[in-house]
């Protein structure tokens, strides 16, 4: 049987997909802080973690963790998580920049953070990560069919706020 | 019909989050590291340094220096091995083998007869242990055959349990197994290479 793999490996390995995660969920500046505090907590809790375990869905949940406790404890994230609520910025990197996202992407982001919160999740975690409704289910809760529908109701929503836009 | 939504929602995502760049990750993990540090969770640092026998890997444990590994053994194979007999609690954190990197480019300079950083032998046990805490008393530019390190240890008959602890140096280089070679004067097996092993014989010899 193969032993664990050093956590290095893991850092290269998963490092960009959860910090997309953390970027669609946060924000660029908020989504640093909880990159860092995700593979700090990863590291201390790795040699526990069982051997043959799916490891991106492993730091997926963790940092679905910091993600819930950065979202509670901003005033600012609640506000922003409001639909109609201006973006201030902290969603996309590049909300100011030319050469960024055009107003198309911008709405997505927009309706994005405007979606309930476990229809948010369950879209980035399913659409973003590709992780299956099953893995979406043990982050977020409730069952597979659950979290199957949280997506598509996501999607649904966003295809709706895309349409109305064009 | 869905399904052509379903990746354009997608296609909306991977733009809303593209891909980090390199040089993104590169300063995320510098502060992972950083925070790691000052935490005490970096069980095992690693560097990688050029030498003229090759890209060496140097490990060290909070207790020193527990691994020097050659360019032929394979990283991922080295690294393997040290997650699993160590700990898996290993990031690449040059700032720790600063000392030890700065010793061996001194050595091949031949600037530095032997190495002054404290060693972790966890990597090795028993009479081979032993074998590799007798290794530093063969001098700078001295050899010694396998023969004489067994009587050496009080062990004359262990010729080839000598030749297996040479060969499974956790520390090649800073514990001088290269120094052992055969009593007919061939230079004998090396974990980086015979043709390393001659290399460091030349260089010790014009030292």
């Amino acid at each position: 049987m193969r032993g664990k793999q050093p956590f290095e490996t893991v850092v290269s390995r998963h490092g960009a997909t959860v910090l997309r995660v953390c970027r669609a969920l946060l924000g660029a500046v908020d989504a640093d802080d909880a990159w860092s505090d995700t593979f700090l907590s990863a590291l201390q809790a790795y040699p526990e973690l069982a051997e043959g375990a799916n490891v991106e869905a492993w730091l997926v949940t963790i940092a679905h963790r910091k993600a819930v406790d950065l979202l509670r404890r901003s005033n600012r994230r609640t506000e922003f998580s409001r639909p109609g609520v201006t973006v201030d910025g902290a969603l996309s990197p590049t909300t100011d920049d030319v050469a960024g996202p055009t107003s198309r992407d911008l709405d997505l982001v927009r309706s994005l953070a405007a979606l309930p919160e476990k229809q948010r999740f369950a879209v980035v975690y399913h659409y973003l990560v590709g992780l299956p409704y099953r893995e979406v289910a043990a982050i977020i809760g409730g069952s597979a069919e659950a979290a199957r529908r949280a997506a598509s109701d996501g999607v649904a929503k966003l295809r709706t706020a895309k349409g109305a836009a064009e | 019909m869905t399904s052509q939504h379903e990746s354009a929602v997608t296609a909306g995502l991977v733009t809303l989050a593209p891909p980090p760049t390199p040089q993104e990750l590169a300063v995320l993990h510098a502060r992972l590291l950083e925070g790691a540090e000052l935490a005490g969770l970096v069980d095992v640092a690693y560097r990688t340094l050029d030498t003229p026998v090759g890209v060496l890997l140097l490990a060290a444990t909070p207790a020193g220096l527990v691994r020097v590994a050659y360019e032929r053994e394979g990283t991922d194979a080295v690294l393997g091995e040290l997650a699993t007999r160590v700990s898996p609690r290993i990031l690449e954190a040059p700032g720790r083998l600063d000392i030890t990197a700065r010793q061996l480019e001194e050595y091949f300079a031949r600037r530095r007869r032997h190495f002054e950083v404290p060693l972790d032998m966890t990597l090795s046990s028993g009479f081979r242990r032993m074998v590799l805490g007798y290794l530093p008393n063969i001098a700078y530019g001295h050899t010694a055959s396998y023969g004489a390190v067994a009587a050496a240890v009080d062990n004359p008959k262990a010729v080839r349990a000598v030749g297996t602890a040479c060969a499974t140096n956790p520390l090649p280089l800073v514990i001088p197994c290269h120094r052992v070679i055969r009593s007919d004067g061939v230079t004998g097996a090396y974990r980086g290479g015979a043709e390393a092993k001659r290399q460091l014989l030349r260089l010790e010899a014009a030292g």
